[in-house]
Order: structure tokens, then C-alpha cells, then sequence
């Protein structure tokens, strides 16, 4: 994980969000208003909510997708602003979990996996050397050389999730990543997703509308009107 | 090689507009290097036929075209008797037709002219030219267009004219040439003076003298080095600047094919480059992955138009009309040069195409499922 030392440093919880307001069309959506959040490293959190009630929107915001209108958030003690650089952060700090997967159809598993360590200037063989891995706690390691098309939902989502850790980020940030998926596999991916996140010891924040899923995590953060209201 | 890969699968998805813009690009490098070859060639060979071994030109100062240069009989006397002058050739060039042929170059010269004493004589011989006024020596092409051999009478433009030779040179333009003794041609094209007098000089390094020379003893006539004179022609400026207008204005609408392919590559594959810059890709990282392919297209089309141009020009070759009037020798340079102005044009292209995709927001391009 990069650390900054030009910018200013808050205390150090993974991700700390302080008063954070985002809307669009000049204010006319307000989608955020007013959110207060703090998760400490290594926790596994479950953002639940109806649709449209800024779940996704606050995971764009931490992951650096996007910039809030008003607020600060941090990650890793380090403020997203425009002194940081995003590039960087988004290299080698947080990894990206869709519910569409959105990976490239064209490519193979290994390629897209590789996109991540490419971007970062990895050294090839390490990078190799990590994908192998993945793919092995992923169960993957004999769909490498296949296209994204010729996968089904889950080894899709295995493939997204290898690509998310290619570059051991510190936090993974998943969006309903079971939402497209059939009970018995979103049981398998998020088993996956809990159990990847405690081996590498990365801090998972994940929305989500299953509420079995969110019950497994070690807090529940319930979402309404683009406010945080924690049940647990 | 995942750059290369994506650049590769971005034109496989859209083969045919891919080809499309190979194919500008190819047409664009094939016109500007056939145009310009043959160009270079008909300037070699015209500017070969003024030097014939001779290093200098004197014709008259400050005239558009050679074939209105008037150069006095005693300026061309006097200077043959410089020191510094081994030789001195004078030469009149007219223009004549014949009944199936409206242009002939006709060249007024003397026996001891080069052009007479070095070309291989297929009939007649070089002691014999302008022994009489009425002979003419025909260039191989010019007999073989006019259906004349040696011996033969033969009407050119309201005279009559008998055959005394047949010669052949390594120059296509006299090749395809009547050369007429000096004074029947100055009589024929009703001058008295000549075109143009071509000079050797004793030594190389008295040029600048020669020059200095003719400019203080004949200010209306300037004398030019070989190299010099192609440089400085009017006429040759002219052509160079006119092949390479037609040869650019190709390659811009290359570029603009290539442009319009990049562009629509960006648009149908915005959410890729989304997902690219979610994992990290920079700006320069996403405008490579443009610029990638936009060279695959490139490089394509500059091989094909490579292919396509020297193709044109070997067919060129085998027009027997055109056949020796243009020299159409490809020169590495300007291969060379045609390929990296492509490559140019490529990248010229996709700048726009790049610039589009480096402000893609990835948040609003994953919002579009």
C-alpha cells in the first residue's frame, strides 16, 4: 500500500468519511446528505438500503470513482482531495468489485486479472506469480486461458474479484457483488469475498440487499435518503 | 503485450471500417509516393538533358521557363573563350509537333555537342550531323513514334526533314527528341540567339569565378551549378511543391479516416476504458491504448500503400506511352519519409480520439449498463 506524506493526515481508521454530501445537476439530485462513517482496518461491513438510496454513490466517493460535493473522506489516513494522486490510490489502495463484474468480454480470465499489475508497472513474473495464486484460492487455475464469454456468473465474479487483489489493495470495495448471481453461488462468492478479505487482511466494504449476506459481517450499515443510519 | 492485444481486439471488433481506414491510408502513401517519384524522375531527367555532362548552366536572367530564355550568339562565343571554360555548348530548345504527335522537344546543338558525341548511334553518325540543313537526328523513341529510319523524309511542323540518324541516350526526354543542326533551328523556331549554354570548366572550384564573371559581363544572363539550377528552377519548384501538395492533401484525408476510426472506436468502447481506469490505467496509459492502435492502422496502411505505389509504378513502367519519360526509380528516402508522414497522420488522428478518452469519468461510464 502507497502512503502519502504531503497531504494532511487525519487519525487512521481504513476510511473515515466526515460529513460528506453529493448531489447532481447542480444540486437539483441530492443523493448524499450529510454522511458520517468510520471503519477501522481489517473489518468486513455490509451496506444495506433500498436502491437509490446512495450506496453505490458512497463507494464511488471512497474508492476515488468520483468527489463528493461537500465533506472529506480518507482512506488510510490520507484525504482524497486534489492533492492526492488518484492514480496511485487507485493502483495500489482499494480494488473494485461490480455486480456486473465489468470485465473486458474480449480478453481471457489472465488478462483481465493482469490489467490491474499492468497499470501499476508490476514486474511480469511477480505478477504472474500473484495471478497464480488468486486463481488457485479462487478455484479459477484451470479457466485462465479462457474468454470472459466462455465463463459463467460466478467464475465471473471469481475472475472480478481475483482482478480486485491483483495488486493487494488495502480495501475492497464490492457493489452487490452477488446481486446477479443465483442463492447457491452468491453463497459461494461472498464466502469467497469474506474469506480472501480476512487471509489478506484487507477491510471490505461491500453494498449489498441480501440480508443473510450482511448478517455475516461485522456490521451492518443501513442506508435511507442518503443518510447513514447503523443498526449494528 | 495486453496494450498490443487491446489495440488488436478494438479493430477486429469493427473490421470493416478498420480496412476502410488502412485502405485511405494505404491509397494516401500509394499516390504521394507515385507522384512524387515520377516527379523527381521527369526533374532528374530534364535537368539531366541541360547538364549532359557540363557542370554549369548560363540562360537568360529572370525568364519563367528556359524555352523563353534568350541568350545573344556572341555571349556564348565570347565566353567559350574564357581561360576557365574547357567547353562550351550551346543549345536551342524548341517545341514541334507532327501530325499523331503535338509535342516533340526539339534540340538546336551542335556535332560537338555531348548529346551528339556520347549517344550510341543505332543509324548514321555523328560526323555526319548538320551536314546539311534540312537533317535532323531522331531520338530511338521519336523514330519509333514517328515511323521514321534513317534516309527517310519526314514532315515536322511546316517543314520538311531528312532523316540522318537514329541515336540512342540514356535520357527518355531525348530519347523521345529531334535534334536539329544550331542554325536550321534557329531558323525553324525564328531565334537568334540560343536557350541555354552549357559549360565545363577547366576546374570545379572555378565556379563562384565563372559566375562573378558572367554576371559583370552579361547582366542579363546567370549562370547556375547543376544542383543549384534543380533547386532554384521555378518550373521545378512548381512541380515538387504541386506533388507533394496532392500527396499531403491524401494523407490528410487518410488522417481524417483515421480520425473518424478512432473516434468510433473511443464511442463504442467507452465503458473498456472505464473499467481501465478503475484498475489503475493513467491518462497516458488510456491515450497509449488509442495512439496503439491508430499506429496498428498506420502501419498497415503505409505497408500496403508501399505495396500499392510501387505496383503502380512498375505498371507505369510498362505504358509504352509513357515509356522512358518517366524515371520511376523509388528512391529508401523517400519511402522512408511517405511511411513516417503516415505515421504522422496516424497519430495526428487519434489525437482528438485520445484527448476524448482520457476525460471519460469512469463513475458516469459504469452508470450505463
Amino acid at each position: 500500500m502507497n502512503t502519502e506524506t504531503n497531504v494532511a493526515q487525519i487519525d487512521r481508521p481504513a476510511v473515515r468519511v466526515q460529513n460528506v454530501w453529493k448531489s447532481y445537476d447542480d444540486g437539483a439530485i441530492a443523493v448524499l446528505n450529510g454522511v458520517d462513517l468510520e471503519i477501522s482496518a481489517g473489518q468486513t461491513v455490509a451496506l444495506c438500503g433500498p436502491s437509490g438510496c446512495g450506496k453505490s454513490t458512497l463507494l464511488h466517493l471512497i474508492g476515488g470513482l468520483d468527489e463528493p460535493s461537500q465533506g472529506r473522506i480518507a482512506v488510510n489516513g490520507v484525504e482524497l482531495n486534489k492533492h492526492r494522486d488518484m492514480v496511485q490510490f487507485m493502483r495500489h489502495e482499494v480494488g473494485f468489485v461490480f455486480q456486473l463484474h465489468n470485465l473486458i468480454p474480449d480478453l481471457t480470465m489472465e488478462e483481465n486479472c493482469l490489467l490491474p499489475a499492468l497499470a501499476a508497472g508490476t514486474n511480469a513474473s511477480a505478477a504472474q506469480q500473484r495471478l497464480n495464486e488468486l486463481a488457485q484460492r479462487t478455484g479459477m487455475q484451470d479457466r485462465t486461458q479462457h474468454r470472459i464469454q466462455k465463463l459463467s456468473g460466478g467464475e465471473r465474479q471469481r475472475t472480478a474479484i481475483c482482478r480486485a487483489l491483483m495488486n493487494r489493495p488495502g480495501i475492497l470495495l464490492a457493489d452487490e457483488p452477488t446481486g446477479s448471481l443465483d442463492e447457491r453461488t452468491s453463497g459461494t462468492i461472498f464466502e469467497l469475498l469474506m474469506e480472501l478479505a480476512s487471509s489478506e487482511g484487507v477491510t471490505l466494504l461491500m453494498a449489498t440487499h441480501d440480508r443473510a449476506l450482511a448478517g455475516s459481517c461485522n456490521r451492518t450499515i443501513e442506508m435511507h435518503n442518503g443518510k447513514i443510519y447503523e443498526s449494528r | 503485450m495486453i496494450f498490443l492485444r487491446l489495440a488488436w481486439l478494438n479493430l477486429l471488433r469493427h473490421r470493416i471500417r478498420t480496412l476502410f481506414s488502412i485502405a485511405g491510408i494505404a491509397f494516401s502513401v500509394a499516390a504521394m509516393l507515385t507522384v512524387v517519384t515520377v516527379l523527381q524522375g521527369a526533374i532528374g531527367m530534364f535537368t539531366g538533358i541541360l547538364s549532359s555532362g557540363a557542370e554549369m548552366i548560363v540562360f537568360e536572367r529572370n525568364v519563367s521557363d528556359l524555352f523563353f530564355s534568350d541568350v545573344p550568339l556572341p555571349a556564348e562565343r565570347s565566353i567559350a573563350e574564357w581561360q576557365m571554360v574547357a567547353h562550351a555548348d550551346p543549345v536551342l530548345f524548341g517545341v514541334v509537333s507532327s501530325a499523331d504527335h503535338p509535342i516533340i522537344t526539339c534540340f538546336g546543338v551542335t556535332k560537338e555537342d555531348p548529346r551528339i558525341r556520347q549517344a550510341t548511334w543505332l543509324e548514321g553518325s555523328a560526323d555526319t550531323f548538320g551536314t546539311h540543313e534540312t537533317d535532323i537526328v531522331l531520338g530511338e523513341r521519336a523514330a519509333a513514334f514517328l515511323a521514321a529510319s534513317a534516309g527517310k523524309d519526314i514532315p515536322i511542323g511546316h517543314g520538311q526533314f531528312h532523316v540522318s540518324g537514329i541515336i540512342r541516350t540514356k535520357n527518355g526526354f531525348e530519347d523521345g527528341g529531334v535534334f536539329m543542326p544550331l542554325e536550321s533551328a534557329q531558323r525553324f523556331f525564328h531565334k537568334e540567339g540560343l536557350s541555354v549554354i552549357t559549360i565545363k570548366l577547366r576546374s570545379t572550384g572555378q565556379a563562384e569565378a565563372f559566375k562573378r564573371q558572367v554576371r559583370e559581363q552579361f547582366p542579363n544572363l546567370i549562370a547556375l551549378e547543376d544542383a543549384e539550377f534543380s533547386r532554384s528552377y521555378s518550373q521545378f519548384k512548381i512541380l515538387k511543391a504541386t506533388a507533394w501538395a496532392v500527396g499531403g492533401c491524401g494523407l490528410a484525408l487518410g488522417g481524417l479516416g483515421v480520425a473518424n476510426t478512432m473516434i468510433m472506436s473511443v464511442f463504442t468502447r467507452i465503458r473498456e476504458i472505464a473499467i481501465l481506469r478503475v484498475n489503475g490505467f493513467s491518462n497516458f496509459q488510456i491515450a497509449a491504448t488509442v495512439f496503439g492502435e491508430s499506429a496498428v492502422v498506420s502501419v498497415a496502411g503505409a505497408i500496403l500503400g508501399l505495396v500499392v505505389g510501387a505496383t503502380t509504378l512498375y505498371v507505369l513502367k510498362l505504358v509504352p506511352a509513357l515509356d522512358g519519360y518517366v524515371d520511376v526509380t523509388m528512391h529508401a528516402g523517400l519511402m522512408l519519409l511517405v511511411v513516417l508522414l503516415a505515421l504522422l497522420t496516424g497519430i495526428a488522428g487519434a489525437l482528438y480520439p485520445a484527448f476524448y478518452a482520457m476525460r471519460i469519468r469512469p463513475v458516469e461510464a459504469l452508470r450505463f449498463e
